[in-house]
């Protein structure tokens, strides 16, 4: 009886850690979260949303523009990074074990620890050097730190769709890589998604790469080859000017982001909802 | 009756295991033919060697020919796709598309093979449900999910989907081993009525079953055959000692 007693106090025990680590790292999240609302919700009007980027000494203003150039980066960096992290997913899952996809994984696990500062310069030399600051530079850099986001989830959700499956549809006559982007991909199209809205959501709030790539930009969208303004960056700039417009259009456009990775977020589990 | 596989010296690998010994049997058409053995005999190997689906897994290799209706499906230029469209499949553990309501898991192969005409789906899907005695149990629920039905349910709905694309032979690998004895009665009375006009062979560890259903009945034993003739025939009078302590349950 002693033994079992000890053993309750030890469930306890264990039970009141779990709850205590839960309520520590709830701490930071629920604390961001309430300063950037309240400070953020008194900045927005509609004036915020349909003005661009006030100039130093001007009152008011908004970030309507970068609202519009987050959203065109992030869709340009999704177009080039998105097919290619599904295909290498694809390549890794449902083709093999063989020595490319060791060193491909691996590569993969590489870069994706490295630092965004670095993809930033890479991508400056690469393109920036010849085209100038502007979108295209900002978008590839951001692709590449998308890339192996999108290729590790994938292979991953298509991992965990049992063999079962693709041997059913392969056993039906259906050419192997239509059964993969039919059957196999619908069995793993919310993990996939998952993935996707991961890489979407970090890439909507680097500001290093994009900093190097297309720098600050206080217009609207003005070509490809021209920067654009982005809400990342905006907050770094804002928070560190000396201007009092500008340091609430900082809380302002941390409370857009974070609703904008939200809204995203939401938006394609709706569209990808099953009926199952 | 005529043969509809005629399978010489068939030899499979699975690395460097040798899992079918030079096997050759020949297997008739509209008729239900049994494999039995213990575990680890071959069976299933050798039920995939007759699709081409053995070849799928890593490291598989196979020797040998198999005649399917005089042509070697083994042969270079031999597309595995469209024998796979013509020697169907139904697998030990209900399988079906999870994503996909009862009547597009029974069009599937149609639908990916490019035929979108309505009334040729609608035809084809319910065709099959009827063949498979399914379809007065979801008849008017066909958009359910294919994973809300019974294991059993599912396991016809299974065979629904793999007659969908019109084969002439199915393969069954131990079709009722995950389902309660009467959907496995179920499925076994669908065997015999599918008999009249498919090709079938099935893998079972269930002699009864195999006594019931077939009209032949081969024994493997560690990848050899061992003993092939009618059902009648391997029961009553087997010729061979294995056979023999095999079927009254010596071992197994």
């Amino acid at each position: 009886m002693d033994h079992y007693k000890f053993r309750v106090v030890k469930n306890h025990l264990v039970q009141f850690l779990v709850y205590l680590a839960l309520f520590l790292a709830l701490v930071p999240l629920f604390s961001i979260l309430y300063e950037v609302v309240v400070r953020g919700f008194s900045t927005i009007s509609i004036e915020f949303f349909i003005k661009p980027t006030p100039t130093v000494g001007e009152v008011g203003g908004g970030v309507a523009n970068a609202i519009q150039g987050t959203l065109i980066t992030i869709g340009l960096a999704s177009l080039i990074g998105v097919p290619i992290g599904l295909m290498s997913g694809i390549f890794l899952s449902e083709y093999g074990e063989s020595k490319l996809s060791v060193v491909v994984r691996f590569l993969h696990d590489v870069l994706m620890g490295i630092p965004s500062i670095v993809i930033g310069v890479f991508a400056y030399a690469l393109i920036t050097l010849s085209i100038g600051f502007s979108v295209i530079a900002a978008a590839f850099a951001l692709s590449v730190i998308m890339i192996p986001i999108v290729t590790r989830t994938t292979e991953e959700a298509l991992k965990l769709v049992p063999m079962s499956i693709r041997e059913a549809a392969i056993a039906l006559g259906i050419p192997r890589w239509k059964a993969t982007v039919t059957v196999v991909f619908s069995g793993a199209k919310k993990a996939i998604v998952t993935g996707l809205l991961l890489s979407i959501a970090r890439i909507a709030g680097e500001s290093a790469p994009v900093l190097v790539t297309m720098g600050f930009w206080r217009w609207w969208f003005a070509g490809f080859d021209r920067p654009v303004a982005n809400l990342a960056l905006d907050i770094f700039i804002f928070a560190m000017s000396p201007f009092k417009n500008w340091l609430t259009l900082a809380w302002g456009s941390a409370l857009v982001l974070i609703l904008l990775v939200l809204g995203i977020s939401v938006a394609a589990r709706v569209l990808t909802k099953g009926r199952y | 009756m005529a043969v509809k596989f005629d399978i010489q010296n068939l030899n499979a690998w699975f690395g460097s295991m040798h899992v079918l010994k030079n096997i050759n049997m020949k297997i008739e058409e509209n008729a239900v033919t049994a494999i039995i053995g213990p575990s680890g005999s071959g069976k299933t190997t050798f039920l995939r060697c007759l699709n081409r689906m053995h070849e799928i897994t890593p490291g598989a290799r196979v020797s040998g020919k198999v005649l399917f209706n005089g042509i070697n499906i083994y042969d270079d230029g031999v597309d595995p796709v469209m024998i796979r469209r013509k020697i169907g499949m139904v697998f030990q553990k209900p399988n079906p598309f999870p994503m996909m309501s009862i009547y597009d898991n029974v069009a599937a192969g149609l639908k990916l093979n490019g035929i979108r005409d309505k009334k040729i789906l609608d035809a084809a899907v319910r065709r099959s449900l009827e063949l498979a005695n399914l379809w007065d149990e979801v008849n008017g629920a066909l958009n359910r999910s294919g994973a809300s039905l019974s294991v059993g349910q599912q396991q016809r709905l299974c065979i629904a989907r793999a007659l969908a694309v019109e084969p002439e032979v199915l393969l069954m690998d131990e079709p009722t081993s995950a389902l309660d004895p009467i959907a496995a009665a179920k499925i076994e009375a669908l065997i015999r009525k599918l008999a009249k006009n498919y090709t079938v062979v099935i893998v079972t560890h269930n002699m009864q079953q195999a006594a019931r259903v077939s009209d032949y009945t081969a024994f493997f034993y560690l990848g050899e055959l061992i003993e092939y003739g009618p059902t009648k025939q391997i029961f009553e009078n087997p010729k061979h000692e294995l056979t023999k302590r095999y079927i009254t349950g010596e071992f197994g």
